[in-house]
């Protein structure tokens, strides 16, 4: 059965980077302020004021220098950490890409930041390029004029990767603007839900569909470098392991063992091993696939079920959960393989544990006293913080920088359904993805080169 | 039987879920694979008279074709052991027949955990049959985890018969 999809993901957007624009002249610096900077996970933010410059056109740019200084604003003020001042309320107007700004006008507004940029086009070729300055020192932020190039159909990554450097210099954070989402589409009633992967922008946006609905499939995971897909299927009749090409959608079945089941896949960091679980005669364990010799290896061996194995970012553990003392709970393990080390230990079932790409953090789901949660904790199961609260929310993924998480909420009821939502890792900033229709098991895939 | 079991008198696979499973003939099964956007022929068999002991209509109505646990078990009930003692006997007298036992999850659970749940409580069933003197070869186990509720609603009394093992009869001497 092949598919009838074809590969629109976007091909050869080659972005490049050029550092170091020819800076207009900057006012002499009179006080020196404290630049503007946000610090993520320090109590409570007011929203950073910032201004965002409709963004020049320098020819034949037409929508897209509109579009663009629109996805820029949307994505830092989807953060929640940063409110835009709108256009009429701008004294000055930028005209020209290289002329002197009116910084007096900024400050008037009270914006900490002003975002400048233009964008030109020619043929089916876009360059988009911008500065962040730092109003209040009259500067621009070191390292925020750039210019990118590319396809006109890579326009939305462009303006993703300007708010990503934005964001970046601001929060002192890696970006994650410039990524996208692989999830699982659903329709269909309850008692026989139709599901199909799709992959978006992290916004949303620029939705494709990778497989049709005729078998269920489950939490797809990205490799390491977003060009291949994990992710489990029926479509043999049986639950098995797919791997996926992004590129060319093609795809096979890692595991042919008949009498089992496999499920629960995770790359390593390099891309190289699959761990995941193994069912067989009741018991659930985990193993490990080379994918280049076929090698398979037992990393578990108990009666209990574990399940749900993700590892360190650097390879060397690997987190995962077991029901060994009659409840869910997770452990940390060596990635060769072992007993593990519990690290949950409050109150309720624990699962999913998903390691921060930054190494500090394991996010999961909780269910206590009959709700669910996302939360994270340490990689030693201290500090639990307990980010959500609903009936059902499961199956967090990390945004690259290690500190938003996506994950699966799912309303109650025969008429209950699943929609995406993102958290950041204080807890704050909880919000819906907007999808066509109902879908589950996001994840999330590393930056964009 | 305490509950009620759907009189279907037809069972349509979709040819692309039935290309690795034998034909299904299950009354309570997950639905299926398939879907709308499957393709190819469709199966058509009749499930017979429930009065006639050797029908498919017989063992999903009188014998029993599902067995229910208890929140995260796979331990069998007593009134399971009776139901699988029944379906033991009827697979020995009916020998054209195999099956598949899918494994079910109620909603409470992460979706990982329930396949793996699933499995555990369909293996209960198998391993059952087996010890009453099934041939191993027979049978064979599928999870579903909590991707095929039975029932809706987000209550015990529908999480109850979601958990849940169904022994869905298959043709042929072996799976």
């Amino acid at each position: 059965m092949r598919s009838v999809f074809r590969a629109i993901l976007p091909v050869g957007v080659t972005l490049a980077l050029a550092v170091g624009l020819a800076l207009s002249t900057v006012a002499p610096v009179l006080a020196q302020n404290a630049p503007p900077r946000i610090v993520i996970g320090s109590g409570v933010i007011e929203p950073m004021p910032i201004a965002i410059a409709g963004f020049i056109d320098e020819g034949g740019a037409g929508d897209y220098a509109r579009e663009i200084s629109r996805v820029v604003q949307s994505d830092l003020e989807g953060t929640g950490l940063f409110r835009a001042i709108p256009e009429d309320a701008h004294i000055s107007r930028v005209t020209s890409f290289d002329s002197t700004v009116a910084y007096e006008d900024w400050k008037a507004i009270n914006a900490q930041v002003l975002v400048t940029g233009a964008v030109s086009v020619s043929g089916d070729r876009i360059t988009v390029k911008f500065r962040a300055h730092d109003v209040f020192n009259g500067t621009t932020l070191e390292g925020a004029a750039l210019q990118f190039a590319g396809t006109t159909q890579g326009w939305r990554r462009m303006a993703h990767k300007v708010a990503d450097v934005v964001y970046s210099k601001i929060t002192g954070e890696g970006g994650y603007f410039d990524s996208r989402v692989v999830f699982v589409s659903e329709s269909g009633p309850k008692n026989e839900r139709l599901k199909r992967l799709a992959v978006m922008d992290y916004d949303g946006a620029n939705v494709q569909y990778l497989t049709d609905s005729a078998s269920i499939v489950l939490a797809p995971r990205f490799s390491p470098t977003g060009d291949r897909i994990l992710y489990t299927s029926y479509e043999s009749g049986f639950p098995r392991i797919t791997l996926m090409d992004v590129g060319s959608l093609d795809r096979r079945s890692l595991d042919e063992q008949p009498g089992t089941m496999t499920f629960a896949p995770r790359f390593s960091p390099d891309g190289g091993t699959v761990v995941f679980s193994l069912a067989r005669g009741g018991n659930t364990d985990i193993y490990a696939l080379n994918l280049s010799s076929g090698g398979l290896s037992q990393l578990t061996n108990a009666p209990s079920i574990e399940t749900a194995p993700s590892f360190s970012p650097d390879g060397s553990q690997i987190v995962f959960e077991s029901d060994r003392t009659g409840t869910p709970q997770i452990y940390v393990m060596p990635a060769s393989g072992g007993e593990g080390q519990r690290i949950s230990g409050g109150q309720g079932r624990y699962g999913t544990p998903v390691w921060s790409p930054r190494g500090d953090l394991i996010a999961f789901t909780k269910q206590n006293a009959g709700r669910f949660h996302i939360g994270v904790m340490r990689t030693d199961g201290s500090e639990e913080r307990l980010l959500t609260a609903s009936f059902l929310d499961e199956g967090p993924t990390w945004a690259p920088n290690g500190r938003v998480l996506m994950f699966t909420r799912e309303t109650s009821g025969a008429g209950g359904q699943a929609s995406l939502w993102s958290v950041d890792i204080t807890g704050r900033n909880l919000k819906q993805i907007p999808t066509e229709g109902p879908a589950s098991d996001p994840a999330w895939s590393p930056l964009l080169p | 039987m305490s509950f009620a079991v759907k009189s279907l008198l037809l069972v349509a696979t979709l040819g692309l879920a039935a290309c690795n499973n034998p034909d299904r003939y299950g009354a309570g099964g997950a639905g299926g694979a398939g879907g709308i956007g499957g393709a190819g022929g469709i199966d058509t068999t009749g499930l017979g008279d429930p009065n006639n002991p050797a029908s498919i209509a017989y063992f999903n109505q009188r014998v029993g074709d599902r067995v229910l646990f208890a929140v995260d078990q796979s331990t069998l009930t007593p009134e399971g052991r009776q139901v699988l003692a029944g379906q033991a006997q009827w697979l020995m007298t009916n020998a054209g027949y195999a099956a598949i036992i899918e494994g079910h999850a109620d909603e409470q659970g992460t979706r990982e955990y329930n396949l793996a749940l699933g499995e555990r409580r369909a293996a209960a069933v198998q391993n059952f049959l087996i010890s009453q003197g099934v041939t191993a070869s027979r049978l064979r186990t599928i999870s579903y985890g909590k991707e095929r509720p039975l029932e809706v609603c987000s209550e015990e009394a529908c999480y109850a018969k979601n958990r849940r093992a169904v022994t869905v009869l298959a043709a042929g001497a072996g799976v």
